[in-house]
């Protein structure tokens, strides 16, 4: 049986299942999800966009889905603290696909912002749901959109109506947390209102020594004016796959941060499609990934400059050693008529050891003639004379080659804007660089 | 202190020291001089273990332990210094941590505590003032953006720092102007103990005049040809090589 049969089965027998625990918005999107999967199959390498990750292979196994909405009797307030604590008191956790609401941060949101399940949303908010689920990450263009939208019942929701200004860091916590190997489909909706701001920080951690493969579909829309922030940071483990599919939609004006750092993982794919659509938008991307052992991280990025007078500016940094795999395709795109657009786009990769890959491929296409834009790759090995000369200070070789690491991503690490982050971050990777960076660290579950 | 009996030395199948005897005690200077291509860096590398060249035949002993047996970062920690011909730039790592890094490992070595963060700044302005190396300085990242004459300062503040028993000064008086050539020359000048030992590599008496060897070599073809006292020096000044080499 090929991968792709498994799930069209999957759907066909639990199609009841699904809907009755899933709000009608959302299952009205199914059928024809079903029918643009059956089309496309799981995208072969062959697949631009895919070649660097073995999708079909990611699929195979046999994961468990809790279709039935069986409880999970945890306490992620009193169980979890994440690597990046101390940040907010607005913390929030999502549970597998399940947006923990028996318990909520004391901090009081701005009147009108809403963080809740996205099941919740379509009920209280369908108006919003309506006119955003679906409208960018379409089931007929992306076998993963498709297979999300098909198996998704639940997800995250977060609106910020127009002007409101959430000054406290929003920290969510997706915690992977399952006795059997899991799959989990989860979507996750993001909207701001014209000149609405939200700091957003998205962490990622799994509970349980198992299989876990999580498909995460994004919708975020920017408004006019609207200022957005949201960092993604990955800390699961080496049998934790993650396929997250992020479609970015910014108006007029607006501006938005998008970083992604993958600290630890075990196979990731993160599309992140970005439409500049309305004039004089601006978007920031950093990326920062430390992969080891047989990790593979791939970060294929789309920036469509579709109105003029807007910027994009990205930089990706890889630390790559043992026999760890790392990917990034990032494609930009000026479209006829995005005049005066400044896109730069830098991507360096470091491989440690003799036996780690990077593919790097950046890609540009003007089709406006009166632009400014760079984009530049490079891939290299840790530097034999600076090594030397560090040893012969005293410095042990091992030590040498750390600090080498360390300074290697330092550049995107402190353009990371959210500072408590941003601090915490060079401690984490450091740490992660001494291997002392372990998964389940503070977690009691597994102890 | 230092002991070289016969060494023979090659990179990528190429000799390039063929049999070099050299003793250095405790307290003295001792010069090296030679054409380019006679074997003084490659000398000085192997000393302190460059990993690209292959001892083929002899040994090194420092204070009677074969130094050849030890990774490089242990021969800095048993106290051997190389000021490079050309210091490598880093970029990202700041003076402050690879220093700190540096003598908390040879602490370690020698069974001490790591320095307080409080203790090791101290040091570090103290041991600045030797080379009248800039506080900015200290705080960038190694080397990196450094004019010439700043790199070469920084070796010997460096040197000040880890305190070595037997320091390499591989040409480091190439790229100096004459004001940059005495705050390092008497840089060093200040470092030195009737127990602290150096090889000197140059082509010009000047560094000569402020470091006073107590003797001078003559390498040509991996091969020691001449020693004597400082006046060989004198004489090369005036003279050149050739004259060595039609001796042979």
């Amino acid at each position: 049986m090929n991968s792709e049969q498994q799930y069209i089965d999957l759907y066909h027998q639990a199609n009841d299942l699904i809907c009755r625990h899933s709000a009608p918005l959302m299952n009205a999107h199914r059928q024809e999800a079903l029918e643009a999967f059956q089309r496309l199959g799981f995208p072969s390498k062959q697949v631009e966009r895919y070649k660097y990750t073995d999708v079909a292979q990611i699929f195979a196994p046999d994961y468990g889905l809790n279709l039935g909405r069986i409880d999970i009797p945890v306490n992620p307030y009193e169980v979890f603290r994440c690597d990046v604590p101390n940040l907010s008191t607005s913390l929030y956790f999502v549970l597998n696909d399940l947006f923990y609401d028996k318990a909520l941060p004391k901090a009081t949101l701005p009147e009108g912002v809403i963080i809740s399940s996205l099941g919740k949303a379509c009920e209280e908010f369908p108006d919003v749901v309506k006119r955003c689920y679906g409208q960018l990450a379409r089931s007929g263009k992306d076998a993963i959109n498709a297979l999300n939208t098909m198996l998704a019942q639940d997800g995250l929701f977060i609106y910020v109506p127009r002007g409101l200004v959430v000054d406290r860091t929003i920290q969510v916590i997706n915690i992977l947390r399952s006795d059997v190997d899991l799959m989990v489909n989860r979507r996750v909706l993001i909207v701001l209102e014209e000149g609405a701001q939200a700091r957003i920080l998205v962490c990622d951690h799994a509970l349980d020594d198992r299989n876990f493969l999580a498909t995460q579909v994004s919708e975020v829309f920017v408004g006019e004016n609207a200022h957005l922030e949201l960092y993604e940071l990955e800390e699961t483990h080496v049998k934790c796959h993650r396929m997250s599919n992020m479609y970015v939609q910014m108006q007029a004006n607006s501006t938005a941060v998008l970083d992604n750092i993958t600290l630890q993982n075990g196979q990731t794919r993160n599309r992140t499609d970005v439409q500049l659509a309305g004039e004089g938008a601006e978007v920031h991307m950093n990326g920062c990934v430390i992969a080891d052992q047989k990790q593979h991280v791939d970060n294929n990025t789309l920036i469509d400059h579709a109105a003029p007078h807007c910027q994009s500016h990205e930089l990706y940094k890889y630390v790559l050693d043992d026999e760890a795999v790392g990917a990034f395709a990032g494609r930009i795109l000026v479209r006829e008529g995005a005049q005066h657009t400044v896109s730069k786009e830098t991507n360096a990769n470091l491989c440690a050891s003799r036996t780690a890959r990077m593919y790097a491929q950046p890609m540009l296409e003007i089709y406006a003639d009166d632009v400014k834009c760079s984009h530049g790759s490079t891939v290299g090995q840790l530097g034999d004379a600076a090594l030397f000369y560090m040893r012969q200070r005293g410095i042990p070789e091992d030590e040498a080659r750390l600090l080498l690491k360390y300074a290697f991503v330092g550049e995107v690490l402190d353009s990371i804007r959210l500072e408590s982050l941003r601090d915490r971050l060079h401690h984490l990777v450091e740490k992660r660089f001494r291997g002392e960076l372990s998964k389940c660290k503070d977690c009691k579950l597994c102890k | 202190m230092l002991e070289i009996i016969d060494l023979h030395a090659s990179i990528n199948g190429k000799e390039i020291l063929k049999g070099i005897n050299l003793t250095v005690r405790e307290g003295e200077v001792h010069a090296l001089m030679g054409q380019n291509g006679a074997g003084k860096s490659t000398l000085s590398n192997v000393i302190v273990g460059h990993p690209s060249y292959e001892v083929t035949q002899g040994k090194i002993l420092f204070n009677g332990k074969d130094l050849l047996e030890l990774k490089p970062e242990d021969r800095a920690h048993e106290g051997i210094f190389l000021s490079f011909q050309q210091p490598v730039e880093i970029p990202g790592v700041s003076m402050v941590n690879f220093m700190r890094a540096a003598l908390n490992a040879k602490r370690k070595y020698q069974g001490l505590e790591p320095l307080s963060a409080g203790d090791f700044l101290k040091l570090m302005r103290e041991k600045r003032r030797i080379v009248e190396l800039d506080n900015k300085l200290a705080n960038r990242s190694v080397n990196e953006g450094f004019s010439g004459g700043e790199k070469k300062r920084n070796e010997i503040f460096q040197m000040a720092m880890l305190e070595p028993t037997l320091s390499i000064l591989d040409e480091t008086d190439s790229g100096l102007d004459v004001d940059a050539l005495r705050i390092v020359a008497e840089g060093f000048n200040k470092l030195r103990t009737p127990q602290t030992s150096a090889i000197v590599i140059t082509h010009y008496q000047r560094l000569l005049d402020y470091l006073k060897p107590d003797v001078v070599h003559v390498l040509l073809a991996g091969r020691i040809v001449k020693t004597a006292g400082p006046e060989l020096a004198f004489e090369i000044e005036k003279r050149g090589f050739d004259w060595i080499k039609e001796e042979q």
